[in-house]
Order: C-alpha cells, then structure tokens, then sequence
C-alpha cells in the first residue's frame, strides 16, 4: 500500500498515532497492576501508580529507633540514626513531631519532645534525638515529614504473597494446586481427542457426518448446565469434591474443542501421505502414531495453549468441582477472589497475587503467540 | 507435595491408560477376534475396519456424552422438579420457572444481560476490526497486536483486579490511585465517585473488562480476514478513486462480512457464560445481576436446584439459535 | 509370474453415482500398462481399487489368481507413487524409504543395505538424511520412487507420478522411469497419465477409459492407427483426428465414399461388406495424413480460416460450415507462406482413411 503514489501523510501519522493510543489504552490498566505489585503499602496509598516512576512529594511517618538503643555520653543520653532504609535517596522538606502539625519544622532544626528531650532531623533522614534524663519509653519517637522520594520498588510483596509461612492467604500453594489441576486437565483431553479427531477426519462409517455436526453443537453448550447434574454423579460413584472431579471435569469440557480443532486440522493434511502409509502396511494405530501426531504438531500446541490457559485461569470449575471447606485445595483464582474481599484495599498484596496468577499465562501467551493464533483461527467455526 | 505427585500419577495413569486403551484394544481386535490370517482373512479385515472407528471414538464420546450431553437433559428434569429431602425429587411442572419469572432479580439479569448482549460483541468486533486495519498498516504492527492480544490470556479474575484498581476509590482528602477517578478530579470533578455503585454505569464498566479481553481476538481472526481480500480488488478501487475510508467500508468489510458474524457469534457465546468477572468484581450488587452469576446464586447460595437449573435452562435456550446456526453451517460445509 | 485380472470390475460410490462399469482387463507380467482417458474418466479410481484405497462395489480382482477384493493394500504386494509424491514430510529420505520395511519388521541390517542400494542407483546417497522439503522437485520425485523400489513389489502403480515436474524435468524423469522399467524386466507396473505423449512413449499397451468402461486396450501404434471408435480416435494424436460425415458409395476390400462437403469419392483401406452400401459414416482423417489434392476426387474442400507456422509443420484451419462441428484441421509439412483465405482441396492416403459409424470404427464388421 505504502508505494502508492500520492498516500497523504498526514493519515499516515493518523493511523500511527491512533494505534499508539489505542495500544497505551490496553497496556495501561496491566501496567498498572503490574508496577504496584512492585510498590510499597504507603507508596500506593500516596499516589496513582502512572506517578511511581517520577520522584513525588510524599507525607512518610517515620520512627526514630527505640530508646532501647540509646546511648549515654557525659551525661546525655543520645539516640542516632537514620530514618529511611538504607540507600534511601529521600530529601526530607518539611517534619513535624505530631499527626497535627507535619511541617512545624525545616530540616536542621530542634524540636522539643513531651519528656523534655529534643530531636534533630536533618533532611537526608539523619536525627539525633537528646536529653539529659534516660529516655522511657519501648518505641520510638514518630516523625511525621513530608519528602521528596525518588522511585522505589520492592520485591517484599512477591516475597510476602509466595512463601510467607504466616500469611493465611498463600499463594505459594495456590499456585502448586492450579499447576496440580491445569497439567493433567491439558494432556488427557488432548490424546482423548486426537484419537476421536483421527476417526472422524479419516475413517469411513456410518454416521460420521452427524457426529462431527454433533460436536460442533456441543462446542458452545454452557457448561453452566453441567454443574448440579455432574457434582451430583460425582458424589454418587464416590469422587466427591477433589482433583480427579476437577481433571474429569476439565477432559469432558475442553474435549468439543479439541476434537473439532484437531479434525478441522487432521483433515487438511494430504489424503495421499496417509494412503501411502496404508500401502506401505501400516495399521491405522501406526499411521496414528507415527504420521498423524507428528504431523499434526501445530494442532496440537495450539489446543494445549487453549486448554491450559482456560484451566488455568478457570474459576467456576474450580469453585464447583474442586475446592472445599477445608482450603486446602484452593486455586489461583480462587484465592484471589477470598483476597478482593478480605484484602480489599491492600492493593499491593491484591495485585501481586493477581499479578502472580496471570505471570504464567503471559509468558506462556508471548512465547507461544504464533501457536495461539493459529488455533483462534482454526477454530472458530466458519 | 502429595497433590503435585497424585497429579504426576494421574498423567501417567491417564496417558498410558489411554495409550494402552487405545493399542490394546486395537491388537485385540486385529490378532484376536478377526485376525487377519487364514481363510477368513478379506472378512475379518473388513469387520475390524468396521468396528476400529468406535474404538478410536470411544473415550470422547462417553466423556462428551457424559460431561455435556446428559447434563443437558438431567438439568432441564431438575427444573421441572422439587428436590426432595433423602436425594429425592417430584415433578412439579414450570414452578420453578413461574418463580423464578416472578423474581426481579432474574428479570434485571436477563436485562442485564441483554444489554452485554449487545454492547460487548458490538464493541469488541468494532474495536478488533479497527486495530486489525490500523495495525496492517504500520511496520510495527505485530508488536501491537500482540499488546492488544494480550488480555486473552490474563483470566477473568485477573481481569477484574486489574480494572478493580482502574475504578477504585479513595476518600476526598487522599490521593486517588484508581486512574478513572484521578482523571475526573483533574478535569474538575468535585469528588471521588464509587463507580462499581453507579447505576446503571457500573454495568457498563463492567462490560468494558470484557470488550477489552475480548477486542485482542476479533482483532486476531479480523486481521487474518483482511489479509485474505484480494489485493486487485483494493487497487481496483484506489484507480476507481476510492479514498482510504471507501476502501475500507465499501471494499473489504463487505468481504469479510461471513469473518465478522462468526467473530461476533464467539463473543456472543463468551458473554452468555459470563460469570468471573461480574463475581468478582460486584457479585451481582448494585443491579448489575447477569445470568451466569444468578445461576450460581441460587445453586451454590441458596441451594435451590429448582430455579438455578431453570436459569441454566434460559441460557441453553439463549445460546440454541448460535448452536442451530453453526451445525446448519457445518453440515453445509461436510457436504 | 504377475498376472492381475480384472472381471466385470464395477464402482458405484453411495449415493449411486456410477463410475466404472464392466471393466475386464488382463495384464502380464512386465508389462508396463498405461491408463489414459479425458479427466473424470475413473482411470485414478481404477488404479486405487488396484491398490486397494478404494473397494471394489462388483467383479472381482485377482493377482496371480488370488482374489483381491478384500485384501488391505499392504498385503497386496503393490507399491504405489502419488502425484504429489506423498512424501512424510516429518521424516528424512532414509527414513522414508525405511517405513514400510520397518513395519514389515524386517532387520536393520537388511533395511540399511537396501536403502543404500536403492539410493546409489537413484543418486540419492547424499540426501539420506535430509528432509524432503529440503529436496528439489525431482529429487523428490526420486525418493517417491526409491520408497518403492526397497519394497520389491511385485506390481508398481504410478498415479500420474509427473504431473508435478516442469516440462524439462518432465521430459528427463519420464525417461527415467523407461530405463527403470528396462532394468526391472520382471516387474508389472500400472501407470495412470492424462499425458498421451507419456502414455504413447511409455506403455507396452495403453488402456484408454472413457464413459465409465474401457473404450480399447492396445500398444499405443495400434491404437494410433486402428482406433476401434470414434473416441480413441479422436483421443490418440494431437490435434485431434478430422471426423467428416459421409456416404459408402461401394464395398469390398476397399471401401469407397463420398464426404459431404468433398468431391467424387475418395477411398479408404478398410475392407467392408455389401451390407454397408449406403450406410451413413463418419470419416476420419487425421491432420498428417491431410494431403492437397488437385483431382475431382477429394476429402474436403475449404477456405483457410486461421494458419500457423511451426516452422516444422504449418497447421491449417479451415473455415468451418454447418456440415462439420468442429473445424476441420490439416497439419502441412514444412513452410507454407500466404495460405490464409485460400481454397484448399484436401484428400488422404487409403491407408488413412478411417470410416466410423455410430462412433465405432468399421474394421472388422
């Protein structure tokens, strides 16, 4: 298109800047779930995240260390140190000592506390804080200042959301049971239904043509329905709520798919490649085997990618056939929906769990992308 | 590690359970009941070939047969009866519907859900197409897309954090975090408004989670259409004098007309079944109750199999049309 | 010894739809048949039903006297060469060629020694252990034959194996298969071709289909010169034989007509009996054998439409009128300039003269 003569190049700029903005628009909201999981609790509370990576003015309360660590020298007892963590290139303006007046005091001068000693802070965070009696007290001193910090982030959240042993709300082993329910609920519908795809592309009987209409019907079939109906039958032959309900679950679920991905895909491969095979002396289990599967490699990645996102990401399935009271088999999903309503306003722990539960499926989206689109496009039914 | 390693023995007991189904039985068939020696061998050869389609098919079909196509009938009996204490049950006719017509919570979803009907499909399918076009354009197009594609992969609940943040609300005295509100204040609104409590916007934010999951693959299956237009028929019309805009309406979305209803049917299925999002992010409060999400009330919260199986039943019934359509369409397509 | 025969050989797909009826049909061992026929003609059906990837509806089919209706295609001793080669594109040339031997289980030993046996003399050795889509067209046409070659098979079936080639490479690769042929003396091989120069040049007997059945069987200068009807007649050579309708003016060892259109009589080699006095005939004249004639008594007389110069041969239209379908065609030898708007009078050698009626030939009635 580009080499026609006389393409305006204003619509040209059009068409880059629209697509730029729309772009921005979509990353936006991914972003920034992405950079407060990074964010500390009073960096998310001060400030929209599209600002965490400039330095901002921010309203900290600090603590002196406790008066444990004190000091005495010539008969004046003295507590140093810094108030920011270290490395911190914070730039202290204004402090105060009290929640009611944060700026009473500039940088460099002394303010006196209620138990008659006094407390330098300098504007790098430094503070001395002296007085002539021992200071009481089991913590210390609060200073309310109001700071230039540059942009900071922290993995403490990962850390605190994944391996913490205290933390109820765990993901670590959310994590592990999703991986527990996602692999199995890919790899057996997928030979499941390569087998059924085979005989409905390439073997002849009668009725071949109603069930592949019947699949096709099948495919968009709510699995809504399936709910009473199956959690039923599985606390009658005895599964109950567990992994095998859950993977069965997930088999009978993706198999529609599968099968009419695989079969739309299975039937495009050359007639005369099977048929050679069959002259040569392969038995329909051998030219399976052995020509179809490889050959239908691409297929096959592009469901494994369907189904291991939708298992992964699935909830519904999960609530119904999986978890029970005792949580000890909660998913992803799940643990975040428990999270949005007991951690509603911690965002950096609600978006680092988010964030850990969508990380898998992105690397496997980017890495796997060319896959994932050839299936959308075999897949949709024409 | 007990469930990571029951999950290692259910894929070797699955795969090589299959795997040995599926020879066994074929060995079966070939070596033992019509071998394809001695003076039977043309007849028994012609009968295994009979029957080895059924062999291959059978595990997919009990499994869909199972897992789709019983729950299908089981669940319209469970809404026409009363479930009974001792897993009993008695027929009793359409109360459960008559009930469940006569809730209004039932009839916001059903409106609710129209309105996805018709906002969500629209607005992906018109988004997809616009980014598919833009993004043939310019050199960097790939990487865009796959920017756009992006939220496919990212789940529902993932979704519904992500724009929980967009639409969150702090007090007036704080700063705001959630960019919608950060935005309206900068263009002079007065205070932070709760959004997911606004009705009826908050429906439609809502909607806009969807449209943004669901714009990456009308944009993928669009972009692939494009491309598929007969370059000849494009620079037909740019020497016929059609400007950019022309060619674009009056030449190509013609030709992907057939792309453009299947994109829109997909989508149109995905947002009957809607359930994750609406869940997570209202639970159906603030009269934004859809379909999906009333089912699961009335089955898992109010333990009402009755009414929960009718409403499953009204989505069946929803979704019929798009199935009759497809099969019509694959049938054509066999033939 | 090979001997395939076909008896009373039907083929009805579901649905009724008739394509081969009544085929009966021997070959030899070593012979090399080739089937031809206009595209639909069911010459690929046959040769799958051959090979066993299509059922048989009626008849029976036997190799070396065994019946072979039911018998799976491994078992038949055959080997086959697609038109698109049908290489397995996810294995290498070796194993390729080793496939079917694999199956058959017999040892790697015997497989290795075949395969390097059957690549040197196809000067594939250096491609082993490529993929096919690494392998230009002929080459790949090779392996396709080679995979068939390690087989032994007592009866080879090519499907249009050249389909695929350019005209050049075509032309190298047929001559290929003929000194393949040569050096397998012993084996039979069934060659399906829409090309009647492969057809012409290959075959010991060529088998032309046509309207569901097999129109005549012969080597292909017995078909050239004494096509049984007006079919073979007009499918054999090219441009297609002149049909000219006419009148038989006397009978006897020679037969005499006269060609609406024409002048006098002219005379044909085709001995006929008393009872065809008078009948109605078509009379075929192929464009080579058109000759220009200055007598009373001539085939056809006409104006020059269209001429082309080959430079080896000038072929002529004339123009056409109500009396003739098609236009009636000469091929003259050597340059003739100017021709174009002439009146030209044409006849042919006795010996050229074909006479038909009812579309089938005269010969021997």
């Amino acid at each position: 298109m580009s080499a026609i003569v006389g393409t305006r190049s204003s619509l040209v700029w059009a068409v880059h800047l629209s697509l730029a903005a729309m772009v921005l628009l979509w990353l936006f909201p991914t972003a920034g779930l992405l950079v407060s999981s990074f964010r500390t609790t009073d960096q998310i509370s001060t400030g929209g995240w599209w600002n965490s990576l400039s330095a901002s003015e921010q309203n900290l309360t600090l603590r002196s260390a406790a008066p444990e660590s004190q000091i005495e020298n010539d008969g004046v007892f003295v507590i140093e140190g810094n108030l920011f963590e270290q490395g911190s290139e914070a730039v202290i303006s204004v402090w105060g000592t009290s929640s009611r007046s944060i700026d009473a005091f500039k940088p460099g001068d002394e303010a006196p506390l209620k138990d008659g000693s006094t407390i330098t802070v300098q504007s790098n965070g430094d503070y001395k804080r002296q007085g002539i009696e021992e200071i009481t007290g089991r913590r210390g001193q609060r200073i309310f200042a109001t700071a230039l910090t540059p942009p900071e982030f922290t993995l403490d959240n990962y850390h605190k959301v994944l391996f913490d042993e205290k933390n109820r709300e765990s993901m670590g082993k959310a994590f592990l049971n999703t991986l527990t329910v996602t692999i199995p609920a890919t790899i057996i519908p997928i030979l499941v239904a390569a087998f059924a795809a085979y005989a409905l592309a390439w073997m002849d009987f009668p009725g071949r043509a109603l069930l592949v209409a019947a699949i096709v019907g099948l495919l968009v079939v709510p699995l809504q329905l399936a709910l009473i109906p199956l959690l039923t039958l599985h606390n009658q032959i005895g599964i109950g709520k567990g992994y095998l309900g859950v993977w069965l679950a997930h088999t009978g679920f993706g198999l529609p798919l599968a099968i009419y991905l695989l079969r739309n895909y299975m039937v495009g491969l050359p007639r005369d490649i099977i048929e050679n095979a069959r002259v040569d002396g392969a038995s329909d289990f051998q030219i399976f085997v052995k020509i179809i599967l490889p050959l239908s490699f691409p297929a096959l990645a592009s469901f494994a990618i369907f189904q291991f996102l939708w298992t992964w990401n699935d909830l519904l399935i999960a609530l119904v056939f999986l978890v029970d009271s005792s949580g000890e088999t909660t998913v992803m999903t799940k643990q975040i929906i428990e999270m949005l309503g007991t951690r509603g306003g911690e965002w950096e722990i609600l978006a680092t769990a988010a964030f850990v539960s969508i990380a898998v499926p992105l690397v496997v989206f980017f890495a796997l992308q060319k896959y994932l689109v050839r299936g959308l496009l075999a897949g949709s039914v024409k | 590690m007990h469930p990571a390693f029951q999950a290692v023995l259910t894929i070797a007991v699955g795969v090589g359970g299959c795997v040995g189904y599926f020879y066994f039985s074929n060995q079966l068939l070939d070596r033992v009941l019509f071998p394809d020696k001695g003076i039977h061998a043309g007849r028994n050869i012609t009968r295994a070939n009979i029957i080895r389609p059924w062999l291959f098919l059978f595990p997919a079909l009990a499994a869909l047969g199972l897992y789709l196509a019983y729950p299908v009938f089981e669940t319209l009996r469970l809404s026409l009866s009363e479930r009974l204490p001792g897993n009993k049950s008695q027929y009793v006719g359409f109360d459960n519907y008559q009930q469940m017509f006569s809730e209004p919570k039932f009839w916001e979803a059903l409106t609710n859900n129209m309105l996805w009907l018709l906002v969500v499909p629209a607005l992906s399918t018109a988004f997809g197409l616009l980014a598919a076009q833009l993004s043939d354009r310019v050199r960097w197009g790939n990487i865009a897309k796959s920017f756009i594609f992006m939220p496919m992969a990212i789940s529902f609940v993932g979704a519904a954090v992500i724009w929980k943040l967009v639409y969150d609300t702090r007090p007036i005295d704080q700063e705001q975090i959630g960019v919608v509100n950060a935005v309206y204040l900068f263009f002079g609104g007065d205070q932070p408004i709760t959004w997911l409590t606004q009705i009826p916007a908050n429906s439609f934010l809502l909607m806009i989670v969807l449209v943004w999951i669901q714009t990456g693959f009308a944009m993928v299956i669009l972009s692939a259409a494009l491309r598929g237009v007969p370059e000849e028929t494009i620079e037909a019309a740019i020497i016929d004098g059609a400007n950019p805009f022309q060619v674009f309406f009056k030449i190509k979305v013609p030709q992907i007309k057939n792309t453009i209803v299947v994109v829109w049917t997909t989508i149109t299925i995905v947002v009957l079944k809607v359930f994750d999002i609406v869940f997570a992010m209202t639970n159906g409060q603030w009269e934004t109750q859809v379909l999906a999400n009333y089912m699961y009330d009335k089955l898992f919260r109010a333990q009402d199999w009755g009414v929960g199986s009718a409403s499953a039943m009204i989505i069946m019934l929803l979704v019929s049309p798009i199935l009759v359509w497809n099969v019509y369409n694959a049938r054509k397509e066999m033939q | 010894m090979t001997n395939l025969t076909l008896r009373n050989v039907e083929k009805t797909y579901p649905g009724e739809v008739n394509v081969l009826n009544n085929i009966n049909l021997d070959i030899r061992t070593g012979e090399l048949i080739v089937f031809v026929g206009p595209s639909g003609c069911g010459k690929s059906t046959l040769l799958r039903m051959i090979a066993g990837l299509e059922s048989i509806t009626d008849g029976e089919f036997t190799i070396d006297g065994v019946r072979m209706n039911e018998m799976p295609p491994a078992k038949r001793g055959i080997a086959m060469v697609f038109q698109s080669y049908a290489l397995y594109p996810h294995m290498t040339v070796r194993d390729n060629m080793a496939f079917a031997l694999k199956i058959a289980k017999k040892s790697p030993k015997e497989i290795d020694t075949l395969i390097k046996k059957v690549a040197a003399t196809l000067q594939l050795t250096e491609y082993l252990d490529r993929l096919p889509k690494a392998l230009s067209g002929g080459q790949r046409q090779r392996v396709a034959i080679g995979r068939s070659i390690v087989r032994d098979p007592k009866v080879y079936l090519f499907d249009e194996p050249l389909s695929n080639l350019d005209a050049a490479l075509r032309v190298a690769t047929r001559i290929e298969i003929a000194q393949l042929k040569e050096s397998m003396p012993e084996s039979t091989m069934v060659y399906v071709t829409h090309d009647q120069v492969e057809a012409m040049t290959l075959a010991s007997r060529i088998v032309v289909l046509a309207n569901k059945g097999i129109a005549q069987v012969g080597t292909p200068l017995e078909l050239y010169e004494t096509p049984d009807n007006e079919f073979v007649a007009q499918f054999i050579g090219s441009p297609a034989m002149n049909l000219l309708p006419g009148r038989v003016v006397s009978t006897g060892e020679a037969t005499s007509v006269s060609i609406e259109g024409g002048g006098g009589v002219i005379s044909s080699a085709v001995a006929t009996s008393a009872d065809w006095q008078d009948a109605i005939v078509n009379v075929g004249i192929r464009p080579e054998h058109m000759l220009m004639e200055s007598s009373d008594n001539y085939a056809f007389e006409s104006v020059i439409n269209i001429s082309e110069a080959l430079g080896e041969v000038t072929q002529v239209y004339f123009q056409q009128d109500k009396a003739h379908s098609s236009p009636v065609i000469a091929k003259l030898q050597g340059i003739h300039r100017d021709v174009r708007n002439k009146t030209l009078r044409m006849s042919a050698e006795p010996a050229n003269v074909h006479l038909f009626c009812e579309g089938q030939s005269l010969r021997g009635r």
